[in-house]
């Protein structure tokens, strides 16, 4: 768990790290027991089908992810007809390529360019562009991403790496409502002669969160 | 209401922690929690407000210590718990439940997605594209989208996304209050002082209740 890292980051004695750790696999044992119940009650009371389950699983292990974005990015970054589609309607623009559902019903696009950089958070919870993104990863859940990027974006990128210019608008995106945003980054300098598909390698989860370039 | 979960603007959590190369699932039991909370909807219906009020109960201090997917097994226990689903607590919402959804249907209910836009017609806009408007200041005690850190602070209407339904209403099992969702752009230096970068804005998409003309 972070807090165990961050206990020895902080230099703290490794002992407490060690008894931390047994709390937290106790914790994580009493999780498992407490959801493995929740399914065994849902499952014979004929509510859930464990096969069903597994569907689920297996789509947001193995199908649904960033790839599906970067799709989405390279085809805006080679076919301006479907950048500005993706920019005026990206539910449609996005549905054209096979990407649509849930956490993604109503998609919104923001493009950065050398005057603004976007940048993407959920404060209330963790709202996520899911058909294209994927589930969102941890830091993006947060306390730390999601109380300081409204306040101090500049600060947070930063942190990642990236260093916006002063000469640059900064925008967040709130999504606390019904709309799921991504970022379209900007296409990286030299890759003029590359292929689709060479550039959709490029991009990168955090680069259509808006907290890195590609 | 006013709970640890909105937590846009707070000091104190450090810098965000991330994890190179993540899984998607760090616990098998997280893989079933995601299954379960997307699979029981379809035989025990409840939506995301309902999810995210249970889940913004949860007291600050145990909502810190859990992860992602805890908040959603408390969550998910609890409104089990008062649909008369599962045993313990109080029964508030008796249900018949439906049929489970079955594995062949997951892929295709996936990509369908709960579409929760409904541009019912007697919703008529009450702000215009540009419209100067202020973020009430108000303190509702159940589940709301609107964030505490632009409450009374001014703002100009962006974009009119359509009438979804007042999640507002939606959590409290009020019926369904259709009316439009606009997102509303802030000035950075607006929500957090002169010591924000002029020009830099923030985004946050805020149902017509929320609003106020300024």
């Amino acid at each position: 768990m972070a807090a165990g890292e961050t206990m020895s980051a902080d230099g703290k004695d490794p002992k407490q790290d060690h008894h931390h750790d047994h709390d937290h696999d106790a914790e994580e044992k009493g999780l498992a027991l407490r959801v493995k119940t929740l399914e065994t009650l849902l499952v014979e009371k004929g509510l859930v089908d464990p096969a069903a389950l597994d569907r689920f699983v297996e789509e947001y292990e193995t199908r649904i992810g960033p790839k599906n974005g970067a799709r989405v990015v390279a085809r805006a970054w080679t076919d301006p007809a479907f950048k500005q589609r993706l920019l005026t309607d990206a539910t449609a623009a996005i549905r054209e390529l096979g990407l649509s559902g849930l956490q993604g019903e109503n998609m919104v696009a923001v493009e950065n360019t050398e005057r603004v950089h976007n940048v993407i958070v959920c404060t209330l919870c963790s709202c996520y562009p899911w058909p294209v993104l994927g589930l969102p990863p941890v830091w993006y859940k947060s306390a730390a991403y999601r109380s300081r990027v409204v306040k101090e974006p500049r600060g947070v990128l930063q942190e990642f790496g990236l260093e916006i210019p002063p000469g640059t608008e900064v925008r967040v995106w709130d999504s606390s409502a019904e709309i799921r945003y991504m970022v379209l980054p900007r296409r990286p300098a030299g890759t003029d002669n590359l292929s689709e598909a060479a550039l959709a390698a490029l991009v990168t989860r955090d680069g259509m969160v808006g907290t890195a370039a590609v | 209401m006013d709970g640890i979960h909105d937590m846009g603007g707070m000091d104190g959590f450090g810098r965000v922690e991330r994890e190179a190369n993540e899984p998607v699932f760090h616990a098998d039991w997280e893989r079933r929690m995601l299954a379960l909370s997307l699979a029981v909807p379809f035989a025990v219906p409840y939506s995301d407000d309902h999810l995210r009020r249970e889940i913004e109960r949860i007291p600050p201090a145990d909502y810190l210590r859990s992860s992602y997917y805890e908040k959603w097994l408390i969550a998910l226990e609890s409104l089990m718990k008062e649909r008369g689903i599962i045993p313990g607590g109080t029964v508030t919402l008796p249900v018949t439940p439906g049929a489970p959804i079955e594995a062949e249907a997951v892929a295709d209910a996936i990509k369908g997605g709960f579409p929760t836009r409904r541009d019912d017609k007697e919703a008529t806009a009450r702000f215009v594209v540009g419209a100067r408007v202020r973020a009430r200041n108000i303190h509702p005690k159940h589940h709301t989208r609107l964030p505490r850190y632009v409450r009374g602070h001014e703002g100009v209407i962006h974009t009119d996304l359509g009438v979804f339904g007042f999640p507002d209403w939606n959590s409290e099992g009020k019926g369904h209050k259709p009316q439009h969702c606009y997102t509303v752009r802030f000035s950075q230096q607006i929500l957090w002082g002169r010591e924000a970068p002029a020009g830099d804005s923030l985004y946050v998409d805020l149902w017509e209740d929320y609003l106020e003309p300024a």
